[in-house]
């Protein structure tokens, strides 16, 4: 393996990595914060236990996503230096400007919310979680307007003397087509897992032979995990049908890898569910699929045509092959294996949950409580699944657009660090891996523990004046 | 003024907010088997329970000024980014480590309550603050000392290159400015035994550091000074004398402010010798990556400039307001009972209660009923 190889492996782990968590904080901050500010309307004491207790798995979880973000804040400078000289103009901003808006809103205002109880007025601590959540938004807007960029680049030139590419339209950047479907997508991906989460954790208690008294909380916090995770699902099916169109229009190799198709469709183009074949999927020996379906997902008709790989490459060699001197790589072709599979296990997991949270509200209607055994085994399975379905969405997306750094102005290997040696990349991707697989084991087993415990029993919270002066902190580490 | 000048200065900026804040809660990590240690172990915990929540509300808040100056790096100076963190490939890496250990440290040393757990988490965040405290100083020692640069700005060098005597001095310079920084934030936010004893270490570090700044900053200076930064130098020394001064006669408040000042100013020092160069070449000056040849074109420059216009003074106000929040002084009077106890209520242990607001799904094991969130 080379540099490149070294470099390319290295983002990918980390950034999925990075990814697992991320999606967990933006849906957990929003229901933390609806059953907090619902505490503080309501005075309903299971609100304000539930606040705190999925309030502890948020930051349990948020540590891991904060340290590993830092990692990707560093990342482009270290292993793509020749990528950041290139596009720091366009893309630098951005990052910039999350730092500035987003990640100062979420870690002052966390560190607000878990020290505030009994400090600060109770809307105004409830607000916190919800300033919170608008940062984990803010941050996923900028961020994506970024990765969007790379998508479909938009709103810059190419100066020829420097051979970089120059901002020309800001606002272009941050209101690029692919952005604008992306962002409701990776927001509603995010509240999937949120609300599986949820709905895993809270069945889990209720399914539990001493629930007892709790047993009407975690009936109502099963039941809310499971309508969110309904409502994203919904808001997933809809944006991704229309990220699919703008992916066929901006980058149509991208939509026949996912589908394999390697010759153009007239009309009609079926959507295979699964393909038994060769592993490049040029041979297919058994297939179950839809007819129809991909060119609607491609074009919104069921008779639509659907460019094929071969095509494509014949026309994306016109097109880029035009003496772009950073335009190295001539395959054009993602790896159709990958983009094929990752693209139907992104759908098919995330529906998974779906369909676990139709039977969760069957099963749980009235006083009902889902005993059978095997039920251990789909709650394990709920919040993994959109949490997998993210990662799968992602390396489609990102695996989809290779060879290109920059879609149709970069190959991706001219983007790497020509000063960095490869005993050095070697060295971070092991202690990376190391590092990460470590920290991995902890989290898990904090969380688990923290689960286990349940919601804490209600107390009266303090009120900030009549606190006695050597009285101990409400909330100490 | 030009607008990459600007920029220049917003860098300085951020990376003084970062040093001033940051290097407070470096230091209280750093200071935890020293001032965290009492006569037995339950005093030793709860001391170290104390300095911890000194800075538990704001050390994150203080971290994200480093993510903000290296986004604006990236976003105002591409080149800069690009060559300074490939050429410190390496320093980069333990640090982002030794800041990952150390964060979590924070988080989760106290949500078991088990001495072998907080004992290595305690390891992390000492190591952790000390060597991104070191590491730090080392590497912006280097920018300003210049670097192996190549005609197409890249680094020449190898790990080896970044450890020469006089960047290592930086590092100690930071690690002895970040300990007094933090001995006296802790003597500041805290009452007892343990203020005293932070004062009296504030005064022996803060001794040693002056020494080491001193000559620092004028081997930095003889080799490419200007009035500015002499200016800068003598303000950063006179005042690390004045904190030192005010902490013997017990003024917490002005010696912090004192340590405060004289950081922001050997920041200050750091960026009036580097400019107009932001990695100046030991190769060739005339291959010296400048303000002018590494910037963002003017348009950009222009739209962050605005940003940061706008937005810095919303971050300070919200970010002092949480100072002000959590200002009162603590002591191990405050510590609540300690963490919760890793136990599962897996049994079916039925508690059937009567009173509402306790809950049986919590068996008699389960974690002290503490009111806490994290
Ligand atoms: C559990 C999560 C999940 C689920 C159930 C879905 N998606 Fe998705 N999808 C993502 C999570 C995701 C993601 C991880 O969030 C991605 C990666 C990048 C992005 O924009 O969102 C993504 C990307 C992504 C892309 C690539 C966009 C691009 O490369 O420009 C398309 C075309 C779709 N999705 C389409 C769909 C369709 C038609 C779905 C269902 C009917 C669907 N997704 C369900
Ligand atoms: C958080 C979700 C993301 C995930 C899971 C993800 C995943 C991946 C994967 C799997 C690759 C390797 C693809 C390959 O080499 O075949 C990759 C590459 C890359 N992605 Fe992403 N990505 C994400 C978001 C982003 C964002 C937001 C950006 C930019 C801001 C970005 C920039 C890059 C870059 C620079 C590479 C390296 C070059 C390459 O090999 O393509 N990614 N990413
Ligand atoms: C590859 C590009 C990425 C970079 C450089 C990056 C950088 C970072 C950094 C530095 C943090 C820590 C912030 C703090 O100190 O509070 C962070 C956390 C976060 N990032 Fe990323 N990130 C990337 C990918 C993404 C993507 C694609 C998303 C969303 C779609 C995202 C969303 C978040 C959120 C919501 C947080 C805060 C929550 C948490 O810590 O778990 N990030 N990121």
């Amino acid at each position: 393996m080379d540099n490149l190889d070294l470099a390319r492996w290295q983002f990918a782990i980390t950034t999925v990595y990075h990814f697992l968590f991320v999606p967990v904080t933006i849906g957990l901050s929003a229901l933390v914060a609806w059953y907090h500010s619902s505490w503080v309307r309501r005075r309903r004491q299971d609100d304000l236990r539930l606040a705190k207790f999925f309030g502890k798995l948020f930051t349990i979880n948020f540590a891991l996503g904060l340290v590993t973000g830092i990692v990707q804040e560093f990342q482009f400078g270290m292993n793509w230096s020749d990528y950041s000289r290139f596009v720091g103009d366009i893309f630098g901003a951005p990052l910039a400007i999350e730092a500035l808006l987003a990640f100062f809103l979420e870690s002052t205002f966390l560190g607000l919310w878990i020290f505030g109880w009994g400090r600060i007025p109770e809307k105004l601590h409830a607000a916190c979680m919800w300033i919170v959540h608008v940062g984990t938004l803010l941050s996923a807007y900028f961020i994506l307007s970024a990765n969007s960029f790379m998508q479909n680049p938009v709103g810059y030139r190419l100066n020829p003397e420097t051979q970089r590419a120059e901002l020309t339209d800001f606002v272009a950047v941050l209101t690029n087509k692919v952005q604008l479907v992306t962002f409701p997508h990776v927001v509603a991906a995010a509240y999937l897992v949120g609300g599986a989460v949820v709905m895993a954790v809270a069945l889990w208690h209720l399914r539990r032979v001493d629930v007892g008294r709790d047993e009407g909380m975690y009936r109502r916090a099963t039941r809310l995990g499971a309508v969110v995770t309904l409502v994203a699902g919904l808001g997933l099916a809809v944006t991704g049908d229309i990220q699919g169109k703008i992916m066929t229009d901006v980058q149509p190799m991208k939509m026949a890898a996912a589908e394999a198709l390697y010759e153009s469709s007239d009309g009609n183009a079926p959507l295979s569910l699964l393909t038994v074949g060769s592993l490049d999927g040029s041979e297919e020996k058994f297939a179950v699929t839809v007819p129809g379906l991909l060119s609607f997902l491609a074009t919104g008709h069921f008779d639509g045509s659907v460019q094929g790989i071969n095509e494509l490459k014949a026309e994306y060699a016109q097109k880029y092959g035009t003496g772009n001197p950073l335009t190295v790589d001539a395959t054009y072709t993602p790896n159709i294996p990958l983009s094929y599979w990752s693209f139907r296990l992104m759908i098919g997991v995330g529906m998974a949950a779906c369909l676990i949270a139709l039977m969760v509200l069957w099963t749980t209607r009235g006083d009902r409580i889902p005993r059978a055994r095997w039920w251990q085994w789909v709650i394990l399975a709920t919040p993994l699944l959109p949490i997998l379905g993210n990662s799968f969405g992602w390396i489609f997306t990102e695996a989809g657009r290779q060879p290109w750094l920059v879609f149709g102005v970069m190959s991706t290997s001219t983007g790497v660090s020509p000063s960095v040696s490869a005993g050095e990349v070697v060295t971070s991707m092991v202690v990376y891996t190391l590092l990460y697989g470590v920290l991995a084991v902890i989290e898990v087993k904090l969380f688990l523990t923290y689960l286990r415990a349940g919601a804490p029993p209600f107390e009266e919270p303090v009120v900030a004046a009549d606190q006695d002066d050597d009285a101990p902190l409400a909330f100490a580490y | 003024m030009e607008l990459s000048t600007v920029w220049f200065i917003i860098i300085a900026v951020l990376w003084t907010g970062y040093f001033v804040l940051e290097g407070f809660d470096f230091g209280v990590g750093m200071l935890l088997p020293v001032l965290g240690r009492g006569k037995d172990a339950e005093t030793t915990e709860k001391r170290r329970r104390v300095m911890i929540n000194t800075i538990g509300p704001v050390w994150d808040g203080n971290e994200v000024w480093v993510l903000t100056a290296g986004g604006a790096t990236f976003a105002a100076f591409p080149h800069w980014y690009a060559t300074m963190f490939s050429a410190f490939y390496l320093p980069l890496l333990l640090i982002l480590v030794a800041l990952i250990v150390r964060n979590l440290g924070f988080d989760y040393r106290g949500k078991r309550d088990d001495a072998q757990w907080r004992a290595r988490w305690d390891a992390a965040i000492i190591v952790g603050s000390a060597v991104s405290a070191l590491l730090w100083g080392v590497a912006l020692t280097n920018v300003v000392r210049g670097l192996p640069i190549d005609a197409s700005k890249e680094f020449t060098g190898n790990l080896f290159t970044l450890l020469n005597p006089v960047s290592l001095l930086g590092g100690l310079v930071t690690v002895g400015l970040f300990l007094t920084h933090g001995a006296l934030f802790v003597a500041l936010k805290t009452t007892g035994p343990i203020r005293a004893d932070a004062r009296g270490i504030a005064t022996r570090t803060g001794a040693v550091t002056a020494v080491l700044a001193v000559g620092l900053l004028a081997i930095l200076g003889a080799a490419d000074g200007n009035p500015g930064s002499w200016v800068t130098t003598v303000v950063a020394a006179g005042a690390l004398v004045a904190a030192l001064t005010a902490n013997l006669r017990g003024r917490e408040g002005w010696a912090f402010v004192g340590t405060f000042v004289t950081i922001a100013m050997a920041v200050a020092t750091y960026f009036l010798l580097l400019f107009p160069d932001v990695m100046p070449s030991t190769l060739d000056t005339a291959w010296s990556l400048t303000t002018a040849n590494a910037s963002s074109t003017p348009y950009t420059l222009e739209i962050m400039t605005w940003v940061a216009v706008v937005f810095t003074p919303i971050v300070l106000l919200y970010q002092s307001w949480t100072y002000w929040v959590f200002r009162k002084r603590i002591g191990t009077q405050h510590i609540p009972a300690a963490g919760p106890t890793p136990t599962t209520p897996d049994a079916p242990t039925t508690t059937p209660t009567t009173t509402p607001s306790t809950t049986p799904s919590t068996g008699p094991s389960a974690p002290s009923p503490e009111p806490s969130v994290r």
